[in-house]
């Protein structure tokens, strides 16, 4: 069996790379600097998984994750790639 | 208070308190164990020092003057006769011995490691760093030197340090006094302490190992005196004298050059008073106790635990302005009222501060004095106290009441007690949802109970077996405002968790209720008059006319109290399960309800119409009218339900279970049938014939196979005894109408109790392969295993008895648990949660800024006014557009 794409899995929402030119808009459009933006450990697997596809990944880079939701269809989410240790 | 921030915090060091220290912070050098002279005056050096600080009115302290609110207390201390260790260093003081020589002094690392670790060390701010990680990496670096038993930097031999608790360091056996341990720290070299994340600037281990000790002021350990004009000394007090009379001791022995073996049993006996003075609970030597037996509390005991400092008074205080008494029902009071007793409103005031607008009805009211009664001898507002611009208090009383009502001007406060028509904050323990805390405006009422409306238990979780609440006076306008705007009962009436109406009819209302809708009776006029003598409403329903004479129907009677443009159509909890037709209604179109425009056509109104959770027409009146409706349909509502409840009379019994003889017979018989079954089933798992279900130990599906012939059984006798049990039973009316019970329960009291379980299986545990020694060891049949063939009614056994208690044990068991850990969970949700905000974007933010989520709830939709979790009831909207008057 060949190595699991865990955003392939049913529960995992769809999580996308930002293109670095396209961080500025990104941070424009919600009024933020990235620093405030909510982080995700390089350590979780799906920066792993995306870093299978894009190469690796440095911290600061931007994925936009879109959820699923019952009430208003897809909700959009931003986090920043970060080097810390989460407890 | 002037405001604003006078002092931001820039950065905190944490840091040992050197011995030097300790002399610099003292103002005293404490060398008696005394306190008190015989006139009751401090001894000189004593504990009780005035140098010390002082906390007797009339005395100044020796060390600034100050009296006794004046002076902050200073610190003293105590010169050791010998040094003992610091049980909160323990753990340290073992590194240190475990990872450094015991010769030299370095840490046991070759220098070419010590540059290594030395440059990662070096590589990290100590002062902004992850608390974690730098005690990670320390781990590491004296994990490494520990084992290590020639020292890399002089060679000499290395010996084990076994600590044995809660204080003594041995070596081979061999005691390593804390005289010596001081040694060994003194010798290692500053620059070593970095690999022990130790700022040697401020922090040297053998300050680790006390020489002197701190003494606290006197206001951190004030005596108290007694009654009986006797002093009571305070724990830490008594702890000191302990350490002072040991040290003494050991000196003098030490001088006059007593055996070994006493000196070292008076320097345990210091240790142990040292330790047990920081920490009286620590493992493995005894608490010190009071002569009374009580183990004294000190230092730890004071910070720790649910009665600590932090908890008991940091995170939660005692204020004033409060009053807490036992609760009681009032029907006539609205949900958005609590009933306070006289005797609280005369002690609860509310200031009001005097301007050119208010004086003059001020000055009445000051007038009347502290205790006014109007000419019936009904309470009447008076004032308690005055306060001058300075803060002065002038205690209004009777006589000086006309007076005192001259003096006031512009900008003077009067605390004027409660009034009909304020609004207070009531709560009820534990405090689980904002619902727990809700605002109310008072009524004054004689007797000693708080009092509201039965339709609030629900939020609050209130009943009236003793339950006491709290009741919270506001005392700024600012909060007046917030109370009235979100915090009245009648805002609350949507629950945020689950979007429905959380404020509904309980028990007798649904009864109530259901009773006046169900089939549409009709009622005399006389008899309508006299039910609608509990509301507000002065019109007539339209009448019926039976035989030239009035009546009104139940449904009309109803209908008075809905919003005249209300549209619903929705099913009634009795017709819940109905399809073609409702087996409960004679009428067909009554499975479902339906109101158009105000009026009440079909249906029956019960829980899921007007109870809490479920209330459907509470729901859609909030939604359409907003909260004050909602209110006044709630309060209407349970007034009408108390007062035609009350008229037609309601009542229960045993005798509601009664089934026919034959009936009885049956479900006997029905019940030894399933109990036969059951033997036959375990013959044929004996022989080795019973077939596994797929997935299953042929245990497992024995039990299941035996667990769900005990379910038809029961089903099929409560089937059998609510046969006889029809809607004109009370009991089922309580339950078919969602007022109380279910009809699980009734089929137990007139049926069977049925099978007990224990974490859903039958009872299998007690003795030996056995449930009681009434049984044969390895008996799996049904009676063995907690079947109750009787029924409440009839009585139960002595065994089916017993069985009945152990499977009643586990409810209690598991709320006793569930409570406990549930409150410790909301505890951490409640710390994580409780200083996120929801800005005008509706993004949660943290106090940084940084965001948590981008909308809330990452729709933006507020769950209180959501529709059960949805945005919105399309259909429901639509309907109500269809049946809208046009006019
Ligand atoms: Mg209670
Ligand atoms: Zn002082
Ligand atoms: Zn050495």
């Amino acid at each position: 069996m060949g190595k699991f794409n865990v955003l392939q899995h049913d529960l995992v929402p769809e999580h996308h790379l930002v293109p670095v030119g396209e961080e500025d808009k990104v941070l424009k459009e919600l009024d933020i600097s990235k620093d405030l933006l909510p982080k995700i450990s390089r350590n979780d697997p799906t920066v792993k998984a995306l870093e299978d596809i894009h190469g690796k990944l440095d911290n600061g880079r931007i994925i936009k994750i879109i959820r699923k939701s019952p009430t208003v269809g897809y909700s959009i989410y931003y986090r920043v790639i970060s080097g810390e240790v989460f407890k | 208070m002037t405001g604003g921030i006078s002092k931001r915090i820039y950065r905190i060091q944490f840091a040992l308190l050197s011995p030097d220290e300790v002399r610099k912070l003292s103002q005293v050098k404490v060398i008696t164990a005394d306190t008190y002279d015989d006139d009751g005056y401090p001894i000189e050096r004593g504990l009780m020092d005035l140098h010390m600080g002082v906390i007797e009115p009339g005395l100044k302290c020796a060390t600034c003057g100050g009296k006794v609110d004046e002076c902050p207390g200073h610190f003293g201390h105590i010169e050791m006769a010998m040094p003992v260790l610091h049980v909160g260093f323990i753990k340290e003081i073992k590194t240190f011995l475990d990872s450094t020589c015991k010769v030299c002094g370095r840490i046991k690392l070759t220098p070419d490691e010590i540059a290594n670790y030395r440059a990662k060390f070096e590589d990290i701010d100590m002062a902004t760093s992850d608390p974690e990680i730098i005690g990670m990496m320390s781990k590491k670096v004296t994990d490494e030197a520990t084992p290590r038993l020639v020292c890399p930097h002089c060679g000499s031999q290395q010996k084990k340090v076994i600590l044995d608790k809660p204080t003594t360091f041995r070596e081979e056996g061999i005691k390593v006094t804390p005289k010596e341990v001081r040694e060994r720290l003194e010798r290692i070299p500053d620059e070593d302490l970095i690999f022990f994340a130790l700022n040697h600037e401020v922090a040297r281990p053998e300050w680790m190992v006390l020489t002197v000790l701190s003494v606290p002021p006197i206001n951190v350990r004030p005596s108290i005196t007694l009654e009986t004009g006797e002093r009571s000394e305070d724990d830490l007090t008594h702890k000191l004298v302990d350490i002072i009379r040991i040290s003494q001791r050991l000196r003098e022995s030490r001088d006059n050059g007593s055996p070994q073996l006493i000196i070292e049993d008076l320097w345990d006996l210091l240790q142990f008073h040292v330790t047990t003075y920081f920490d009286n609970q620590t493992a493995g030597i005894p608490p010190a106790r009071h002569r009374s037996g009580r183990a004294l509390k000190t230092l730890v005991q004071r910070l720790k635990g649910k009665e600590g400092r932090f908890r008991s008074n940091l995170s939660g205080k005692r204020v004033n302005f409060s009053a807490r008494t036992v609760i009681s029902p009032e029907p006539f009071l609205s949900v958005n009222e609590v009933g306070v007793p006289e005797k609280a409103a005369r002690e609860l005031t509310v200031p009001v501060t005097v301007n050119i607008f208010n004086m003059e009805s001020i000055r009445e009211v000051i007038k009347r004095g502290s205790g006014p009664r109007d000419e019936f001898g009904r309470y009447v507002t008076g004032v308690n106290y005055i306060i001058r611009p300075d803060g002065r208090r002038i205690k209004v009383t009777d006589q000086n009441a006309e007076e005192n009502s001259k003096r006031i001007e512009v900008g003077w406060t009067v605390e004027r007690q409660l009034m009909e028509g304020d609004i207070v904050l009531f709560n009820r323990q534990p405090s689980l949802h904002r619902m727990s805390m809700m605002s109310h405006t008072v009524r004054i009422l004689p007797d000693q109970t708080f009092r509201f409306n039965l339709a609030v238990c629900t939020p609050y979780n209130a009943d009236f077996d003793g339950d006491e609440m709290n009741l919270h006076i506001i005392q700024k306008e600012e909060a007046r405002a917030e109370a009235r705007i979100i915090m009245k009962v009648q805002e609350q009436i949507m629950s945020p968790r689950f979007g429905g109406p959380i404020i509904g009819g309980i028990h007798d209302h649904i009864t109530s209720m259901f009773l006046l809708t169900h089939d549409n009776p009709l009622y005399s006029e006389e008899r309508t008059v006299h039910m609608l003598n509990y509301l507000d409403i002065d019109e007539m329903p339209e009448p019926v006319i039976k035989d030239c004479k009035k009546y009104y129907s139940g449904r009309d009677i109803f209908s008075l109290i809905l919003p005249k443009t209300l549209n619903m159509r929705f099913r009634s909890k009795l017709c819940s399960s109905a399809k073609e037709r409702c087996e409960y209604e004679k009428e067909p179109e009554d499975k479902e309800v339906y109101i158009v425009n105000g009026r009440m056509i079909h249906g029956t109104i019960d829980e899921a119409a007007i109870g809490p959770f479920s209330g459907i027409i509470v729901d859609r009146i909030f939604r359409k009218y907003g909260p004050e409706e909602a209110a006044k349909f709630i309060d209407r509502m349970t007034r009408l339900a108390v007062g035609f409840i009350s008229y037609r009379g309601f009542s229960t019994g045993i005798s509601d279970y009664d089934i026919p003889e034959d009936a009885v017979s049956r479900i006997e018989e029905i019940s030894s049938q399933a109990v036969e079954r059951i033997n036959k089933l375990i013959e044929t798992f004996r022989k080795g014939l019973f077939q596994a279900s797929p997935g299953r130990s042929v245990e497992e599906s024995l039990e299941i196979e035996i667990l769900s012939e005990t379910g038809k059984v029961r089903d099929e006798s409560g089937k059998i005894a609510s046969a006889y049990l029809g809607l004109t039973n009370p009991s089922v009316i309580m339950a078919r109408s969602g007022a109380r019970a279910k009809m699980l329960n009734i089929s137990e009291v007139a049926g069977m109790v049925g099978q007990q379980s224990v974490r859903g299986g039958r009872l299998n545990r007690g003795y030996y392969n056995r449930t009681l020694p009434h049984f044969k060891p390895g008996d799996i049949g049904a009676l063995a295993r907690g079947f109750v063939q009787s029924s409440y009614k009839s009585g139960l056994n002595p065994l089916e008895y017993f069985m009945h208690s152990i499977g009643g044990r586990e409810g209690l068991v598991d709320t006793a648990v569930r409570t406990s850990r549930s409150g410790y969970m909301q505890r951490r949700l409640i710390n994580a949660f409780e200083d996120l905000k929801v800005d005008e974007d509706r993004r949660v933010q943290d106090t940084v800024g940084a965001v948590i989520q981008f909308k809330y709830g990452e729709d933006g939709v507020d769950p209180t006014r959501s529709d059960k979790g949805k945005t919105v009831d399309v259909d429901y909207n639509a309907f109500d557009i269809e049946n809208e008057v046009v006019e």
